[in-house]
């Protein structure tokens, strides 16, 4: 039975069907794995009673012919997404032992769709970091190992860093993952997985932490592009309780594999070379453009002008935007609260406890960024830019059907390669964040293996909306790179 | 006639802005479903989205929206049909959020106008800046426990309208006639029931003063949250007389926004401006610009109600009426409804003689409300008619209209029960004539010799004999024939 964990969500939901194991036997196969990889710390609550409550209602649905699009399947909730009676933390202290009384949009279709839930994955405080060790609850470890050193323990990438390593370890088939500036598509590329940021307003944020409102969107994480494009399915749609969610049906994005990529035109943006970018990250995405050649489609160097502006445009809005997302948590009905002699020293006291050094520095140049005598030359003129890169994103829409880049400038890095710079942290996303600016959608999927045995993500950007595109073109990379290297003990 | 206050140094007139916050009419709150009834036990009527809780999010209830754009329309305002949603950022513990979402550079109403009616009977035309959508804040209650304050989350949400004026007014009782006029028409409007007491209008006045003759404006205080018009007054008032002895005495007004104490009938300092809170406005990413079209904006319109101001002008066009009269019955749509009621088909002048007379002097006296009337307008129509046909003379109308506020009955039904029906019978009266004329021979003969004002006497003797009951008219006429011959 141990072979269980290493099927995709597309071959357990075929032999669920074919009635060759039960949702229960997969289940249980999936906490057994989830127990013997505890070490990795990707979950910051495991729910197996609820679990394997929810597979056997799966069971019965089936029997019933009942069973919905994800029925049975084991995966795991990024902790940003409220779970009715389940704690939901955001990763953070101050958060800490809080249970919604209500479910997200998302999770909440993912459980009508009958997926099995085992537990609450681990994350960057509010989604905020690329290591996932901002993390209350302690860092994520990454499955991967270096061959040249492998003992040295690995960050999975952040922020959906739990659900990246969860996938990648076979604790369960796919995880819900959110992504702001890159924190799908980042954590995906360090842990060898597929993940897609769908377009902006194609998942519900309803119950969804919020860090960056104008940014934030959900997408799957999981180890195939089909099984990515069967959980979008489940996850998207129109939701009248969020304002920002578009109107549209969602398509059918695993009819969208088609294979067919002929005549299509592939950008490939001269900006997306820095200095210092390795060079395998280059060789990697050289050998992604000629498996694209190979299946067809013309590759087309395409210019993306704004780009260099992207990084520091991001760390204005999107900070700004959390400083006031998280003015909630203020210690007054419900997370923790520190007392104080007055109202201001409370608020200080339960913010200064509940909120660690990353979320208090972006709060802080949010904060800034906002205030008066300074909104004009910092959020105003951030805003203005970053309508120039959406603009340079739709005009080089006007030639090319997709766009190829390099999903994050190295592969994954030390757990205690302690770095005290932030900025640099913040470079881990400079391929990403243009992207999310954008509001458009991207797939990273594992391309290719470092010299030193770690994966290497490319990432497809597409129009918004148009997913289905990304999906086909990521489905012919995907047999093209034939990634089947797996993390040590998997 | 100006306002004009005078100094030590000179005479001053003052400037007044006001800022009302006036509750919009809805049954559901402004960005979530919970319910906005007044006086509910409290933190009964709040959502998940009211309460900030982790991942919620606003979603705007059109009703508000329509009854901003309804009311915009009552100012003859600009409806700005696309309106940006911004969020203003503040801790306080009866802010959940920690920002309060309104609207900032872009509102949903630009500028309009409000026309005061002057006592006089003129009219002056006060400027509208804008009106724009908020949400409200919670309560906290400071009160109940020695060192704990409670909250209260039922209002946190609903919706307001901030109706801001230019700095037109010039008085505290131009502040006043403002503050009326707008209650009246938002309550024509039905967007607002505009009542003060129960909090669902409140007022900021920003005031400042100049030397007569000044055109720059000086540095203004906004006294906050006044709650009753009167107070307003008092407050703009109190204020005036500060700054210029503040100026008079060679010192300088700082900006800071100040509370008024009504039991003190003073305003006292909240916060200056270097401890003013920076609110960090941007736009609220959670809502997309609200963006209306202007059919909808038609289909309000089409629909809007006949306003104070218009109706003021039919009543002078239509019933003859004068502006003042015409001002204070159109004040309040049911009480322009009761004249209506009772002019229809009859003199309107009497009507309007009557509503304005007795009919409001038995709502004082009886401490009732034109909605639940002493004497309902039909009644007082019938009153009327019964003038008109002779039934009643105007003095034995007052005794039944006394009577139909005393008992609630109809006039028609206590003149037959008291036998109040006027005399018309020639030969009652000049019975009655006669008996007087014959106890008072002497005073007859004063009357022939010149001193015709006697007559006057005569007639209340005959009255009285009649209990009231003969018709006037006939009186006078029998008995100036009987005595002058």
């Amino acid at each position: 039975m141990t072979n269980l964990t290493n099927l995709t969500l597309a071959e357990a939901r075929d032999k669920l069907a074919k009635g060759e194991f039960t949702a229960v036997e997969l289940t249980q196969a999936h906490l057994k794995a989830m127990e013997a990889k505890r070490a990795l710390n990707a979950f910051i609550i495991e729910t197996p009673e609820l679990a394997l409550e929810e597979a056997k209602a799966s069971d019965l649905r089936r029997q019933a012919g009942t069973a919905g699009a994800m029925d049975g399947l084991p995966i795991g909730i990024k902790d940003l997404f409220c779970t009715k009676g389940v704690q939901t933390t955001a990763a953070s202290h101050i958060l800490e032992g809080f249970k919604p009384q209500y479910e997200s949009t998302v999770s909440g279709k993912l459980k009508q769709a009958g997926a099995v839930s085992l537990g609450k994955l681990n994350l960057d405080e509010f989604a905020m970091g690329s290591s996932n060790k901002t993390s209350y609850f302690g860092a994520v470890e990454n499955p991967w190992k270096r061959t040249s050193d492998p003992k040295a323990k690995l960050v999975p990438g952040g922020s959906s860093g739990g659900s990246a390593a969860a996938v990648a370890a076979r604790m369960v088939m796919a995880a819900t993952g959110t992504d702001t500036g890159g924190s799908i598509r980042q954590p995906a590329a360090f842990c060898g997985i597929t993940g897609i940021k769908p377009t902006y307003g194609r998942c519900s944020r309803w119950g969804v932490v919020a860090f960056a409102s104008s940014l934030d969107q959900a997408g799957p994480m999981a180890r195939s592009v089909r099984d990515c494009a069967i959980m979008l399915g489940a996850m998207a749609g129109f939701d009248p309780k969020d304002s920002t969610s578009v109107n549209m049906a969602a398509p059918d994005f695993e009819k969208a594999l088609t294979g067919d990529i002929r005549g299509l035109k592939v950008g490939i943006p001269r900006e997306y070379r820095p200095d210092g970018l390795s060079d395998e990250v280059t060789q990697v995405w050289e050998r992604g453009i000629e498996w694209l050649k190979a299946a067809g489609a013309t590759p087309v160097e395409i210019s993306l002008p704004h780009t260099k502006y992207a990084l520091a445009t991001y760390y204005i809005i999107a900070p700004a935007e959390c400083s006031s997302n998280l003015a909630r948590y203020d210690g007054l009905r419900y997370g923790l609260r520190v007392p104080g002699k007055t109202l201001d020293e409370m608020y200080a006291k339960t913010r200064a406890a509940g909120f660690g050094a990353e979320v208090r520095r972006r709060i802080l140049v949010g904060t800034y960024v906002l205030s008066a005598g300074y909104y004009d030359a910092y959020y105003a003129k951030a805003q203005k830019v970053r309508r120039l890169i959406a603009e340079d994103f739709r005009k080089a829409f006007e030639t090319v059907d997709v766009i190829l880049t390099p999903t994050a400038p190295t592969a994954a890095f030390g757990l205690d390669e302690t770095n005290d710079d932030p900025v640099t942290m913040w470079l881990n996303d400079v391929f990403t964040i243009p992207t999310s600016m954008a509001g458009l959608p991207g797939l990273s999927l594992p391309a290719g293996l470092s010299a030193d045995g770690l994966p290497l993500g490319l990432q497809l950007i597409g129009r918004p909306f148009d997913e289905e595109t990304v999906f086909k073109v990521a489905g012919v990379m995907e047999s093209a790179a034939n990634f089947t290297a797996v993390p040590e003990g998997v | 006639m100006a306002y004009i206050i005078q100094g030590e140094t000179g005479d001053w007139e003052i400037v007044i802005g006001l800022e009302v916050h006036a509750q919009v009419i809805s049954k559901a709150k402004l960005f979530s479903g919970a319910a906005t009834e007044f006086g509910a036990e409290p933190n009964t009527q709040v959502s998940f989205v009211d309460a900030a809780m982790p991942g919620m999010l606003p979603v705007i209830n059109e009703i508000c929206v329509e009854q901003a754009v309804r009311t915009g329309l009552g100012l003859r305002a600009k409806i700005n049909l696309t309106s940006v949603f911004a969020r203003k950022n503040y801790f306080y513990a009866d802010l959940p959020q920690g920002y309060q979402i309104s609207q900032f550079d872009q509102p949903i109403v630009g500028e309009g106008e409000l026309i005061l009616d002057l006592p006089d009977g003129s009219t002056r035309t006060v400027g509208i800046e804008r009106l724009h959508l908020e949400q409200d804040a919670g309560k906290s209650i400071h009160d109940m426990h020695p060192s704990k304050s409670f909250i209260d989350l039922n209002r946190s949400g609903v919706a307001l309208m901030e109706i801001v004026s230019k700095p037109d007014l010039r008085s505290p009782e131009e502040a006043g006639l403002y503050l009326t006029k707008l209650r009246s028409i938002l309550r024509y409007l039905g967007t607002c029931d505009g009542n003060m007491q129960e909090g669902s209008m409140r007022c900021d006045a920003n005031v400042s003063v100049r030397p007569v003759g000044a055109t720059e404006l000086r540095t203004r205080c906004e006294i906050k949250n006044v709650n009753s018009i009167r107070f307003v007054q008092q407050a703009i008032e109190y204020e005036a007389r500060r700054h210029i002895d503040v100026y008079e005495s060679g010192g300088t007004i700082r900006q800071e926004t100040r509370l008024f104490d009504s039991g003190k009938c003073e305003t006292r300092s909240m916060r200056s401006k270097e401890h003013a809170h920076d609110y960090r406005y941007f736009p609220d990413p959670d809502l997309l610009p609200l963006v209306i079209e202007q059919s909808f904006v038609d289909g309000i319109e089409a629909g809007l109600p006949e306003l104070p101001d218009d109706k003021k002008a039919r009543f002078m066009a239509e019933y003859g009426l004068n502006a003042y009269d015409a001002g204070v019955l159109v004040a309040e749509r049911i009480s322009a409804d009761f004249f209506e009621t009772v002019a229809k088909g009859r003199d309107a002048k009497i009507a309007c003689n009557w509503v304005m007379g007795d009919f409001f002097a038995a709502l004082n006296a009886t401490g009732k409300t034109i909605e639940n009337p002493p004497v309902s307008a039909a009644d007082l129509g019938a009153l009327i008619d019964l003038i008109k046909d002779g039934t009643l003379s105007g003095r034995l109308a007052k005794d039944v209209f006394a009577l139909m506020v005393e008992t609630g009955k109809a006039p028609a039904v206590l003149v037959e029960e008291k036998g109040l029906r006027q005399v018309t019978d020639t030969g009652a009266i000049e019975a009655a004539i006669d008996a007087v004329i014959a106890a008072n021979p002497d005073k007859v003969q004063q009357v022939r010799d010149g001193k015709t004002t006697l007559l006057g006497w005569f007639v209340g003797q005959v009255m009285k004999s009649t209990q009231g009951k003969a018709n006037p008219a006939m009186v006078n006429e029998m008995l100036s024939k009987k005595v002058l011959g």
